[in-house]
């Protein structure tokens, strides 16, 4: 019965607690065992709250004895280490937040809370949600379920790991380049990144303002939709939320794209691309043509600079963003003599790698001398970047595209030179750039690990990317594959 | 292109990042690698194009100027190194006269 209660989708879940036929405590438990079977492997959190988590799933059988259960009361959810909650630790996978309590819920967080949904944990990420494997956490890498050699990708990855192995029945990521689709990706998921505005980021530990965006994972398109729906919608709190009504996104999900014109950019074909991938790849496409879509040829010419724009940009926003942890307000703070050695201890020993890195790349790219050459200039080809994509949906309406070049590398394998690090996100960048909603999920298997379809479409509408990729889903068996390790007894 | 030591240790220096000598030497190789990759962007002419610095169209937001509830003082300096009296407690940063 456990292991039937972990494979639930939300959405099933949900039939099934209103009808009382199961417990929001029934389900915690279920959760709560295979945390323990599966955890040591994994690694996907870097806190559990399995007390929190059973308060709330009383609170949520008491809800729904009631008759007032919601969309997700009740429903076993991840939140990533950089959403800020105030009754267990968030440390962004940073030693220089170690031990951090926010005095204020993530709105999101708080969102979620007004439902009664089930907090199981915190979920690993990559230092400040830096990184494409999660290696970057100061807290131990997470494994992926698929083959625990390899990275579940990054930054969001221990969100995408927990949901792929039955942990948790949704999560929650941040993507800022492609942290929460990649990720989905390589652990054979379903993850959305919103377009920039529709969800608030007050208590998203800030990495790029201008690209960070929190968005929902799950094993199916209506879970996506499910916690998209309670997430989205202006907050007074974040000022780069927009007020625009929040659609029901389930109502998309009507499986008919027929008709439906789906741009294929030229340009997403790019040296070091696994043939493997490229062939699964070309099949989903067949298939959303037998779907009765039309593939239509578009060109997006200035994508191959958009890694290079992300890379300075990125880094820029971070070293501002950064530039709070001094030891005075919270966090980790080391003595000196006088205040700057306080700063240069407490940042130099506090910060791992990747962000020391980025500090550094942003803090040159914004430096007199050279932020012409760099920051401006970086902002000029993101307007190019955005103009890419407003002339190809004159006349599609989406653009389907791999999530990334290759499956899951390897532990490791690319820990050592940080630009290979930085190419796996080469295809997921681009929306981020342009703030435009993205939607990962899998579409078959090469060389025995899960490959990704990423949709991305029109500002705001998020129901397109949700019909076509649902569409998608119900005409292949993706979605009902798991890794083994999620089933072993 | 390569950066020289002086230029890492100025920009560590800018951003308060307290670097051992090993790092410093590995900074320079990986930031030099990086910058020859971003520089790419270098290649485009962008003299007519106005720069982008976020995506949605924003505008400025009024409301009336009243008060509100903010957080509690202890909650927020729950998490203080050091604090006194309602305050966060700092270095000293200017000399005694």
């Amino acid at each position: 019965m456990a292991t039937e209660l972990i494979r639930l989708s939300a959405g099933e879940a949900r039939r099934l607690l209103d009808r009382r036929e199961i417990s929001a405590v029934e389900l915690l438990d279920a959760h709560l065992a295979q945390i323990e079977r599966v955890e040591p492997h994994i690694h996907a959190f870097i806190t559990l709250t399995p007390e929190i988590a059973r308060r709330q799933a009383e609170a949520a059988d008491a809800r729904i004895a009631r008759g007032e259960g919601t969309l997700l009361t009740g429903i076993p959810i991840a939140l990533k280490d950089n959403l800020c909650t105030v009754d267990a630790p968030t440390t962004a996978g940073s030693r220089i937040l170690e031990g951090f309590y926010s005095p204020y819920d993530a709105t999101v967080v708080a969102r979620l809370r007004a439902q009664d949904t089930v907090f199981v944990g915190k979920a690993n990420t990559d230092e400040f949600a830096m990184g494409s494997s999660t290696e970057n956490s100061a807290y131990g890498p997470t494994r992926n379920p698929w083959d625990l050699e390899r990275v579940p990708g990054g930054s969001s990855g221990g969100s995408a790991a927990a949901v792929a192995v039955g942990e948790a029945m949704l999560a929650l990521g941040s993507d800022t380049g492609g942290s929460i689709r990649q990720p989905a990706g390589f652990c054979g998921i379903v993850g959305l990144k919103p377009t920039y505005g529709r969800v608030s980021r007050y208590g998203l530990i800030a990495f790029a303002s201008s690209l960070d965006q929190i968005g929902p994972f799950g094993r199916t398109v209506e879970d996506v939709a499910l916690l998209l729906r309670v997430i989205a919608g202006h907050d007074p709190a974040d000022s780069t939320s927009v007020d625009l009504p929040v659609p029901d996104y389930r109502a998309a999900l009507i499986g008919d794209i027929r008709g439906l014109r789906i741009g294929i950019p030229a340009e997403y074909r790019v040296p070091g691309m696994d043939s493997a991938v490229e062939e699964v790849i070309e099949e989903a496409l067949r298939t959303l043509q037998e779907l009765g879509a039309e593939l239509v040829p578009v060109s997006l010419p200035h994508t191959e600079y958009a890694l290079a724009t992300y890379y300075i940009i990125a880094p820029s926003e971070a070293s501002a963003n950064l530039a709070r942890y001094d030891g005075v307000k919270y966090g980790l703070s080391l003595p000196g003599e006088t205040l700057l050695e306080r700063y240069l201890r407490t940042r130099g020993e506090g910060f791992g790698p990747e962000v020391k890195r980025r500090i550094m790349l942003g803090t040159y790219a914004l430096s007199a001398g050279y932020y012409d050459a760099y920051y401006v200039k970086a902002q000029k080809v993101r307007t190019l970047i955005k103009r890419d994509f407003d002339q190809a949906f004159e006349r599609v309406d989406v653009i389907a595209a791999p999530t990334s070049p290759t499956v899951a590398f390897r532990l490791g394998e690319r820990t050592a030179d940080p630009l290979q690090m930085y190419l796996s996100d080469v295809f997921t960048i681009p929306a981020n750039m342009a703030g435009l909603p993205a939607i990962a999920l899998p579409c078959g298997f090469a060389h025995g690990l899960p490959v990704s379809l990423q949709f991305m479409g029109r500002p705001f509408d998020e129901p397109t990317l949700l019909r076509v990729a649902h569409a998608y889903e119900q005409a292949t068996p993706w979605h009902t594959m798991w890794p083994a390790l999620a089933a072993q007894v | 292109m390569r950066l020289s030591r002086e230029i890492v240790d100025h920009v560590a220096m800018l951003a308060r990042l307290g670097l051992s000598e090993e790092e410093r030497e590995r900074m320079r190789e990986q930031l030099s690698s990086i910058l020859e990759h971003v520089s790419r962007i270098q290649e485009l002419d962008t003299e007519a194009i106005p720069p982008t610095a976020q995506v949605i169209a924003l505008q400025n937001i009024w409301r009336e100027d009243e008060v509100r509830p903010s957080l509690p003082i202890e909650a927020v300096l729950a998490n203080a190194p050091e604090s006194e009296d309602g305050f966060f407690r700092v270095h000293a940063v200017l000399e005694q006269s």
